[in-house]
């Protein structure tokens, strides 16, 4: 069973029909692959440029989840003057660490999302055009996909899915100090909503991830010898069906709550109270 | 309602060939395969196509229709859109004549599918099987070799050099059905991304897609394996855990032990 290893020795493979066309499809395949690099680009750009923004990052009792857990000590400058304080916001690296405290934690999010087996088929098609559409040839002269370097990092979905198992705990728990205000617990303004609504998203985003699926029952053999994780393979497998939809509710949800408390941060917009 | 319909099949063999323009009249209800065969019995009876039964169920007919893989006799004329229809044969094999290709490719990756091996401790068959345990593989079974997703697949597609050392999607279920047995005792996921080229996937889901009997590929065969394969490999818990178990059991490793967890 091993394999030959260059064609060239084998028998010259016999010919395939003659057919010039890249693809001979007729339908508007181009419309799917150009409207998901647009939505993807724009969330890269303005990702990007929140996060160097190194600033309305905080209104309390709001923290955006681009810049939570705050570990830079730089992120003190967002307390200043605040009654409450998230203790998320700790200063674990020292105030030699000067540019923006989002690109320690951004890490994890970006790297969860760019190794998810969804947004892996988006932007492979979409971006790296291979394919750009099915039954569309490919413009690189040579595919290794992802068995060799670089894409065999792909296998480390794995870790980023246990990391940001960790953040989506933070994240929840900013959403519950969102209750928080200066003047007490037990408030709620429109940014409380965006957070909890986010911290809901996330969760969605990870439980239907097919690591998730495989880890809580997919590795078995013998479904019948664990029928509680297969029940629950069973719950999550249907979500897990919806995981494209849920990568882009929540990727699109978390760039709305970022933008949110940036506005409420500088000023821009008053955060209507609830209660 | 008859009316006319404007097909361009492919032509030729492995010396060349082109598309060529064939008017047939064409009723209400029929399927792409009719109008092939009307071809064949008014302008051109040399045409070659391969067919069976007419019932989406042999796999035999397998073409591109205006670009797309799918099956001549499970595709509707009046799904398709007006205009002429286009049909050639499976870009991804070397084509013997006119819609026919030679799909051995397909016949030499099936042999190397190690068999189904029982666990020595297995009792003798027959084996109670609870239907919970079956399942998964029984959406696999249900493949009827139409060899569309193989076509489609853009890693041996667009990149014959791939060949030797891919077996595509088809095969991938069929590993996976295997390695989801629950009485199968061989440990197939590293093979299948050594030798059979799991990794070359990009989970682009083309194979998903063109699928006539609706098997979910990707989601529940290839991902599925390229997690079992991030269990014996990359997972830093299972690594963890089973270093554990190992020194707790005093057992020497060995290389193709299940694991916890694969009870
Ligand atoms: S998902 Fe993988 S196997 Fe299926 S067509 Fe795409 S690359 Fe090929
Ligand atoms: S998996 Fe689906 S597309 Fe592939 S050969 Fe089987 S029936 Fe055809
Ligand atoms: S987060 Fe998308 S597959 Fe894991
Ligand atoms: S003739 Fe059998 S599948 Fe079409």
């Amino acid at each position: 069973m091993t394999a030959p290893s260059v064609p060239t020795a084998a028998p010259a493979p016999r010919a395939r029909a003659a057919i010039a066309a890249r693809t001979l499809r007729t339908d508007n395949w181009r419309k799917e692959p150009t409207i998901t690099a647009a939505v993807l680009l724009s969330f890269v750009a303005y990702a990007t440029w929140a996060a160097f923004k190194n600033a309305d990052y905080y209104k309390p009792p709001y923290l955006s989840p681009f810049y939570s857990p705050c570990m830079a000590s730089i992120c003190g400058h967002a307390r200043a003057g605040a009654t409450v304080v998230h203790p998320p916001m700790v200063g674990l690296f020292g105030p030699w660490w000067a540019i923006s405290p989002a690109i320690i934690v951004l890490i994890i999010p970006l790297g969860f999302r760019f190794t998810c087996y969804y947004y892996r088929k988006a932007y492979y098609r979409s971006i790296w055009r291979s394919p750009a559409a099915c039954a569309v040839q490919e413009p690189h002269a040579r595919y290794r996909g992802e068995s060799k370097f670089p894409l065999i990092i792909q296998n480390a979905h794995r870790w980023f899915f246990y990391l940001g198992l960790l953040l989506n705990g933070i994240l929840t728990y900013d959403a519950v100090e969102a209750f928080h205000f200066p003047s007490g617990w037990g408030h709620a303004g429109f940014g409380t909503l965006m957070l909890v609504v986010n911290a809901v998203l996330l969760w969605a985003y990870s439980l239907s991830c097919h690591a998730c699926r495989h880890i809580i029952g997919g590795r078995l053999k013998h479904f019948s010898r664990h029928p509680v994780r297969f029940r629950l393979w069973g719950i999550v497998s249907k979500w897990n069906a919806r995981h494209m939809e849920i990568a882009w509710v929540s990727l699109v949800f978390v760039a709305l709550t970022d933008l949110y408390v940036r506005l409420v941060a500088s000023g821009w917009v008053t955060d209507p109270r609830f209660f | 309602m008859s009316r006319e319909l404007l097909l361009r099949i492919w032509r030729g063999d492995a010396s060349g060939g082109d598309l060529v323009d064939f008017v047939v009249p064409v009723e209400e209800g029929e399927v792409v395969l009719d109008a092939v065969h009307k071809t064949q019995a008014l302008h051109a009876g040399d045409l070659a196509v391969r067919w069976n039964f007419k019932a989406g169920k042999c796999g035999s007919c397998s073409a591109e229709i205006n670009g797309h893989p799918r099956l001549m006799c499970m595709t509707r004329l009046s799904s398709l859109p007006s205009g002429p229809v286009t049909i050639t044969p499976l870009r991804t094999f070397p084509v013997i004549r006119d819609l026919v290709t030679d799909v051995s490719f397909n016949y030499e990756k099936a042999r190397q599918v190690p068999a189904f091996s029982p666990r020595p401790e297995q009792p003798v068959a027959p084996f109670i099987m609870y239907q919970q345990d079956v399942e998964r593989s029984q959406e696999f079974r249900k493949c009827i070799e139409c060899w569309l997703c193989q076509d489609v697949c853009h890693v041996i597609r667009d990149h014959e050099e791939n060949k030797p050392h891919y077996s595509g999607p088809r095969f991938f279920i069929r590993w996976a059905e295997l390695d989801m047995h629950p009485n199968d005792g061989l440990d197939r996921k590293e093979a299948l991304q050594d030798t059979q080229g799991l990794g070359y996937c990009n989970v682009t889901k083309c194979c998903t897609e063109v699928c006539p009997e609706g098997i979910k590929i990707t989601d529940n065969a290839i991902i599925p394996m390229k997690e079992r394969v991030v269990d014996a490999k990359y997972d830093p818990l299972v690594r963890f855990a089973r270093r554990r178990l190992r020194r707790a059991r005093g057992t020497a490793s060995s290389a193709t032990s299940q694991g916890p967890g694969h009870g």
